[in-house]
């Protein structure tokens, strides 16, 4: 019964989303505004990389906003999970060579991830992109070292400075620049790796905030189990 | 089969969605329900960078001089979904941690059987 009304309900839905994609066109430029950013971003940010000057740049608020989110889902699944009794659990200890490779890979991965959101104005890459991989890192120590523990103090303490520093240098725009976000530092020239301004300042502390936030998460899953 | 070759990521994003909405509505494990908000999270973003997409286009970064900006594939959608990765991981996980609550709670996953009890 259920079932079938889920099936009827889905074709109708169906239906009405394939008339009205026929009308979009596959595989041709579309918006006006993705053609400017791509003809005028250069020049008017110093990125190379147009995806993290729409990011960073012209969509700043935007990805405030979005780092915003972030923060609250992971404070609101430390709350949801840490208000239960304290549990302690033995892990059971992993073998010396899970143990030694976990210890091996774990710098050269924080390495890899520091390098993406450092170069995130340069080549496919970013904050976000970093912060995933470094906190890939820490759910590898968490797997393979089971006693070893990030320290929370550390970890907020990354995850507080990120966003101080992001919404810092917004307001910094709103004093030097004239409005919330603005690129008040030299744009350099492009392809260098000290460039475009604010974006890589702004980069670096979206990578450290993303990263320690997903890795409290981690923390906090792992914690529970 | 031109119609199949100008559509087939518009087919495979919302064969996505699709899949992802029948496992939210008919599903009552709250794992497989939270599993089916996943995929249909993969669909949403599969959706909009086809729509962003430019045939034969390259990714917009001037990494050397003189490449042609004409074939640029758009960068809006991209750096929309750059950013709903992360958050969907992130909403995923909170998604998970209140189902381990829920399930110390109630002791059952099943959401029919999670209704009928009082608090």
């Amino acid at each position: 019964m259920r079932r079938g009304l889920s099936i009827l309900l889905l074709i109708v839905v169906a239906l009405g989303i394939s008339l009205s994609l026929g009308e979009i066109p596959f595989g041709r430029p579309k918006t006006k505004v993705g053609r400017y950013y791509i003809d005028e971003g250069m020049k008017e940010t110093g990125a190379v990389n147009i995806v993290t000057s729409v990011v960073v740049n012209y969509r700043g608020f935007d990805t405030l906003g979005e780092v915003t989110v972030l923060f609250i889902a992971a404070i609101g699944l430390g709350a949801v999970l840490t208000g239960g009794g304290e549990k302690k659990r033995k892990a059971e200890p992993a073998s010396l060579v899970l143990y030694t490779g976990c210890r091996l890979l774990f710098p050269l991965i924080l390495i890899f991830g520091a390098y993406v959101f450092v170069h995130g104005h340069l080549t496919p890459g970013g904050g976000f992109q970093g912060g995933a991989i470094i906190a890939s890192g820490f759910l590898l120590i968490y797997l393979g070292c089971r006693e070893r523990r990030i320290s929370p103090v550390a970890s907020s303490l990354a995850e507080s400075l990120g966003g101080l520093v992001f919404v810092v240098i917004g307001l910094l725009g709103i004093v030097l620049g004239g409005y919330f976000l603005s690129n008040f530092l030299p744009k350099g020239t492009p392809n260098a790796l000290v460039s475009a301004g604010v974006i890589p300042i702004i980069y670096i502390a979206v990578g450290f905030k993303v990263g320690s936030e997903l890795a409290s998460i981690i923390d906090n899953l792992i914690e529970e189990s | 089969m031109s119609f199949l070759n100008d559509y087939i990521y518009y087919i495979g994003a919302f064969g996505l969605i699709f899949v992802g909405l029948y496992i939210i509505l008919v599903k009552r494990n709250l794992i497989k329900v939270i599993i089916g908000l996943g995929i249909l999270d993969t669909g949403v973003n599969l959706f909009l960078i086809s729509v962003g997409y430019i045939t034969e286009g390259t990714a917009p970064i001037f990494s050397r001089p003189g490449i042609d900006a004409e074939r640029m594939v758009d960068p809006v959608p991209q750096a929309l979904v750059l950013t709903a990765i992360v958050i969907g991981v992130a909403v995923l996980a909170l998604a998970l941690s209140l189902a381990i609550r829920l399930y110390q709670h109630y002791g059952t996953l099943n959401l029919r059987r999670i209704r009928e009890q009082k608090w």
